[in-house]
């Protein structure tokens, strides 16, 4: 493990984001962060800018304007990321997935990593959740590289 | 003055709902805000015209996770009075132990959050430290811990052991102590005081034309508060109302703080007055008619409308917010001030997004 997986690993930063939820979920994400439950103590630490983030954990389902939202979100952190998406809403909508204006869950925008069900899920299981998913950090590191040094290989091929 | 106009949000630090305003600056004054609304919007009360009228409970719960339990009440309420259903008086004061425990919850929550606008992140810390002494008292009695759906058209779905009323006692004692421990920074610290004194200002005659509820309408000097109807057991526990004049970001907390306290002593007294008996009756039939029906949540009134039509399906439920109330007040606030009080300014209405657009 290289310095750059280390850091991700011990200290994953994550961003937070509300997307169409009813603020369950969203509470429990916060109780999660403060001293009852303290993932700062796996280095886990809550950044407000896309940019610093190496994980992002979404809660609930997406509609047509938070979609947009979510995506650019998404694109503005930097590879390699995980979205752990939290709650029923957060798999499928949940109890809002046959409401007019609810496209489904966020994996209909976005690929997601891991799922957190529960409708809310305690701050126990999403933790439970995070410490899974970085597991998939080095696998995803890893093929980030292949994939760069494939199209440097391509690129010098042309030349 | 050139202006430029500074998007706030969907996606801020300070408040993890997405809101989204247009602040119009002048140097770094704000002239002009304008909210854009719509991210939370699920279409849930045209959901509610499809599920049958006892699996509705579950879905206004979710309008809101912070207070699921007074949106069910209201709810439940409405559908009571439409059936002429009376509930068994261990019900109301059931109701009424759960309801105030969300309050304290939901009070510690906006403390905390509140604490983390201004930036007092330890505060914020040792508020929601506090806030998991209720939290686990609710897991104990319902078996969740925020959406605890404990209300039932006819009373509600479970009751309260002695035992667990004993622990409730406990905590909520437990829970004033610490409020006590924190009343003096949140209204005496010198640099806590420097941002929300005068942060805010909010006349009587503003706060009451603008049509504010709940703390927001209470700091300000509105005596308003819909316990003092008397819904459930509220009638029998002597509600004690907590008003402020000042009318700035300093009297909300001072209201929101005192509450705690009044929460407090509701709770011991219901639990001292409890009855005993049964805590549900069997329901026969389906609600017809319509009904308004109204409550007190952490952030102001709740009022619901709810059509039924003799089926088991509604033909409309319409719920007004309390958040949807107070934004004209933010839209009050907002010009004049400076670009770094925003975040005080939206938290001090208590926003809750996902029950205003739902
Ligand atoms: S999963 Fe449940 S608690 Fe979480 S946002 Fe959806 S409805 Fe709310």
């Amino acid at each position: 493990m290289g310095l750059m997986n280390t850091s991700r690993m011990k200290s994953p930063w994550i961003i937070h984001v509300n997307c169409t939820a009813c603020n369950g979920c969203d509470i429990e994400v916060v109780a999660a962060l403060t001293p009852m439950f303290d993932v700062e103590r796996f280095g886990i630490v809550n950044v407000g800018n896309p940019k610093h983030a190496d994980v992002m954990v979404v809660t609930g389902c997406v509609n047509p304007k938070t979609a947009r939202v979510l995506k650019n979100i998404y694109d503005q952190m930097p590879e390699p990321k995980l979205v752990l998406a939290i709650g029923a809403c957060g798999g499928t909508g949940g109890i809002f997935a046959e409401c007019y204006n609810v496209l489904g869950g966020p994996d209909k925008v976005i690929p997601v990593d891991a799922y957190v069900p529960g409708c809310p899920p305690r701050p126990e299981a999403i933790i439970d959740g995070a410490v899974a998913a970085l597991g998939l950090f080095e696998a995803k590191a890893k093929a980030m590289k292949e994939k760069a040094k494939k199209a440097a290989e391509k690129a010098k091929a042309e030349a | 003055m050139i202006k430029t106009t500074i998007p706030f949000g969907p996606q801020h630090p300070v408040l993890p709902e997405p809101l989204h305003l247009k602040l119009v600056m002048e140097d770094e004054k704000i002239v002009e805000a304008i909210p854009a609304i719509g991210y939370v919007h699920r279409g849930l009360e045209k959901l509610a015209e499809v599920k049958d009228f006892h699996q509705n409970v579950f879905l206004v719960e979710r309008i809101c996770g912070i207070c699921s339990v007074q949106h069910a009440m209201a709810y439940v309420q409405g559908i009571e009075t439409m059936m002429n259903i009376e509930i068994p008086d261990r019900a109301k004061y059931l109701r009424v132990i759960w309801a105030e425990l969300h309050r304290i919850h939901s009070h510690l929550l906006w403390l905390g959050l509140f604490a983390d606008a201004f930036g007092f992140e330890a505060l914020f810390m040792q508020c929601w430290r506090d806030r998991e002494k209720v939290m686990d008292i609710m897991e104990a009695t319902s078996g969740a811990r925020v959406v605890v759906s404990v209300n039932v058209v006819g009373g509600t779905k479970r009751d309260i052991s002695s035992e667990h009323l004993a622990e409730i006692i406990r905590v909520v004692d437990q829970v004033k102590e610490d409020m006590k421990n924190m009343e003096n920074a949140f209204l005496n610290d010198y640099t806590v005081k420097h941002r929300t004194v005068g942060v805010g200002h909010l006349t009587k005659e503003q706060a009451y034309s603008l049509g504010a509820v709940g703390p927001m309408a209470r700091a300000s000097g509105v005596a308003q508060d819909l316990r003092t109807l008397g819904y459930a057991a509220y009638n029998d526990l002597c509600f004690d109302m907590v008003v402020e004049t000042a009318g700035d970001c300093w009297a909300r907390t001072a209201v929101r703080l005192k509450e705690v306290y009044e929460c407090v002593r509701l709770i011991k007294a219901a639990i001292d007055k409890l009855p005993k008996g049964d805590f549900a009756v069997p329901v026969k039939g389906n609600p017809t008619g319509e009904v308004i029906s109204r409550v007190e949540q952490p952030r102001g009134e709740v009022l619901y409308y709810i059509k039924g039509n003799g089926t088991k399906n509604l033909d409309r439920l319409r719920v007004r917010t309390p958040t949807f109330a107070n934004i004209p007040t933010l839209l009050v606030m907002l010009p004049g001030s400076q670009l770094a009080d925003v975040p005080v300014l939206l938290l001090t209405i208590d926003p809750c997004i996902s029950c205003t657009e739902r």
